[in-house]
């Protein structure tokens, strides 16, 4: 796999020493002369130094050949540009932007970026999900954070304990996925009735998810 | 005149500040973005507008300009992308019905056009002028 990445810092440092682990072939297009310098000396990537959204220098690193081109700098609108033209002028099937304003995640997706992310909604959301939830075991965001699975526990004071799911009347766009019961799983139908101890797999969209828990654990969401 | 427009100009230096300018004092209602309020200095005194200072690579800035009211957006910075990015999303966010933006770069100019964005090339067209009368000199000399 052909991977070119775009940008520099901590994030593409960690990236390309882990790409690299797994055989891929991997290129860093970086704009500081004493940067890229240093990446070419740690790092088992090929460094290009010059601007990641210019054709030139994109056409240089084989954004022809390349599976997939991330872009991960500081400035929304190079990422942006860089992907667009890593994507329609030399065919890169897949393409990453960094997007710094959350605003932009969908805005780019719709401009034909394959996938934006913002790091300020992921963390936000790691933040606002988390808080207060002690029971909350596991979440992992899915589709690009826009559904999230996530795994909560029962305790004796939700309101939830012995209604049946019909009777919880859930929001739309949220989904029990399964009921873990004494080590058992149990496919919820909505007549299923919730006990104390339940383990819930929970599967949202982002904004109902608070909605979703407080009815779960009566903590306001 | 023709009925006044409501123009976005994004980029406030040598270029933003004569188009904001001259729009407005031809009638059109134009407001102007920069980041940096000293460009501001640059207008006319025939300029009526109104001047937002924050950095249009935030789409928020763009919502605050009501680039969704707006008949044309031109994104005139001095930055390649950032113009590039601003016009598409005033095209394809905000629905703006005319958008130009100004692209510096010769290919990076060619590879927008393809993609549908009207772009302005200040290189090329200086190009342009620059053949345009290096030509008319050599006719001058011929006869």
């Amino acid at each position: 796999m052909k991977v070119i990445l775009i940008g520099g810092g901590k994030l593409v440092y960690f990236l390309v020493r882990q790409f690299a682990s797994k055989g891929y072939q991997l290129t860093i297009i970086n704009q500081d002369a004493v940067e890229a310098k240093a990446l070419a000396r740690q790092l088992k990537a090929t460094v290009i130094l010059g601007d990641g959204s210019d054709p030139v220098i994109l056409n240089e690193a084989g954004a022809y050949q390349a599976d997939i081109v991330l872009s991960l700098t500081p400035h929304d609108q190079d990422n942006l540009v860089a992907c667009q033209i890593a994507q329609k002028r030399y065919g890169a099937p897949r393409t990453i932007a960094l997007v710094n304003d959350p605003d932009y995640q969908e805005v780019f997706q719709q401009l034909g970026v394959t996938v934006a992310f913002s790091a300020t909604q992921i963390l936000a959301s790691l933040i606002e999900q988390r808080a207060g939830f002690e029971d909350i075991e596991t979440l992992i965001p899915a589709a690009e954070g826009r559904v999230s699975v996530t795994e909560i526990t029962l305790h004796e004071t939700s309101p939830a304990i012995g209604q049946t799911l019909q009777a919880l009347e859930l929001p739309t766009g949220v989904l029990i996925g399964c009921i873990i019961r004494d080590g058992n799983v149990i496919v919820p139908r909505g007549w299923s009735r919730l006990q104390t101890a339940d383990r819930l797999i929970l599967i949202s969209q982002p904004e109902y998810y608070g909605q979703f828990l407080s009815k779960l654990t009566g903590e306001a969401g | 005149m023709e009925r006044a427009q409501y123009v976005v100009v994004v980029g406030c230096g040598r270029l933003g500040s004569i188009l904001a300018s001259r729009l407005s004092g031809q009638g059109h209602s134009v407001v102007v973005i920069d980041w940096q309020e000293s460009t501001f200095n640059h207008l006319a005194t025939e300029f009526s507008g109104f001047q937002i200072v924050g950095d249009a690579s935030e789409l928020a800035i763009l919502r605050q300009a009501k680039t969704d009211k707006a008949d044309c957006l031109l994104a005139v910075t001095g930055e390649d992308n950032l113009n590039l990015m601003v016009a598409q999303v005033a095209q394809v966010v905000f629905k703006v019905k005319t958008v130009l933006a100004r692209v510096l770069d010769p290919e990076r100019e060619h590879i927008y056009r393809e993609f549908g964005i009207a772009t302005i090339s200040p290189t090329d067209l200086s190009a342009d002028a620059f053949l345009q009368a290096f030509r008319e000199a050599l006719l001058e000399n011929l006869l």
